[in-house]
């Protein structure tokens, strides 16, 4: 749940970069980091394993100048992809706001993102959220690995797979050279913001 | 309790507590967060400076694995946290099931005198809360 300072007008919104392990959510962030510097004030903050896998979650604090006077200030959070560490996930979307699923289109990742996708519908039902109501965009991450001969599945397919339900906004992306990396983000902080104002008025 | 939206006054109020209870103790900083990691308010003594953002982040995270590590062990809750650090220490207090008091001080406060003091500054907090 975003909070609203009405002394300082400040709204913190809480955006949650979720999906299967070792799909490029860290990634996502990391460009983030990089191409918007000036935006963001403090350091990313990485909680990680010796092996370079997140053990707890990333953090990047990122402001996005005044909408109606409020100084809009984005949390972005990522999760553990692990499968085994679904208690720190739960941890994790307490209080979110608004949703990046970062799929891995690789087709051997099919059922990975199924899985991770399903489990994400049942954590957000802990916290009587809906994965129907909640903002969220899905990116279909690694599709530059196509370049290599890596079989990548078609984006017909991912829609099929993960948001023939849904019916939200997806983007194929490539975390690691940024494409579509920005118009992910802008797109679930349009939706976001768009719902927060709707809950309030 | 609603707290997405505290109005001004609340807030104001607040403010007043914390300068009143534990800024003017010696307390370099205070930050009251909700378990998501969002900072409801936070005080400095005016010459430390933290990122309070990405520690509300840490702090709520940290909070929110001690809990989940007291119901392993079958408590219902560990309702406070401190660490110890050579110049700087952090005590964590619930004030209810959505808020957390981070309070961050030197070597010239006691535990005890600055435990003191955040029960008295939670119990004016939801009085406060009560009120409204």
């Amino acid at each position: 749940m975003s909070f609203i300072n009405l002394r300082e007008k400040i709204v913190q919104v809480k955006i949650v970069y979720y999906g299967p392990g070792r799909g490029g959510k860290t990634t996502n962030l990391e460009y983030i980091n990089r191409k918007f510097s000036k935006q963001i004030q403090s350091e990313m903050v990485s909680l990680k394993t010796h092996g370079d896998r997140t053990l707890f979650f990333d953090f990047l604090p990122f402001d996005m100048g005044q909408i109606k006077g409020y100084e809009l200030k984005i949390q972005l959070y990522t999760v553990p992809g692990q499968v085994k560490y679904n208690a720190t996930r739960k941890l994790v979307l307490k209080g979110v706001d608004g949703i990046v699923f970062v799929a891995d289109a690789q087709e051997q990742m099919r059922e990975k993102n199924i899985r991770s996708l399903n489990q994400l519908h049942e954590n957000l039902l802990g916290y009587k959220e809906s994965i129907f109501r909640i903002p969220l965009v899905l990116q279909y991450n690694k599709v530059d690995l196509r370049n290599q001969g890596i079989p990548i599945l078609p984006t017909s397919v991912l829609n099929k797979d993960l948001n023939s339900k849904l019916k939200v906004p997806y983007f194929e992306a490539s975390a690691l050279t940024g494409y579509n990396v920005p118009e992910t983000l802008k797109k679930i902080i349009s939706s976001t913001v768009v719902s927060i104002q709707k809950k309030l008025l | 309790m609603n707290y997405g939206v505290v109005s001004q006054e609340q807030l104001e109020k607040i403010d007043e507590i914390l300068t009143e209870k534990l800024i003017k103790i010696g307390v370099d900083c205070v930050i009251i967060i909700d378990m998501a990691g969002n900072i409801i308010t936070a005080k400095d003594n005016g010459t430390t400076k933290y990122d309070v953002y990405s520690f509300a982040a840490l702090a709520a995270g940290n909070f929110a694995t001690v809990d989940a590590m007291a119901k392993l062990v079958g408590e219902q809750e560990f309702s406070l946290l401190f660490h110890k650090g050579t110049d700087c220490n952090i005590h964590f207090s619930k004030i209810d099931d959505e808020l957390l008091l981070i309070s961050m001080f030197g070597r010239e406060i006691s535990l005890g005198f600055l435990r003191l003091n955040v029960v008295e500054t939670i119990e004016q907090i939801k009085k406060l809360w009560a009120r409204d």
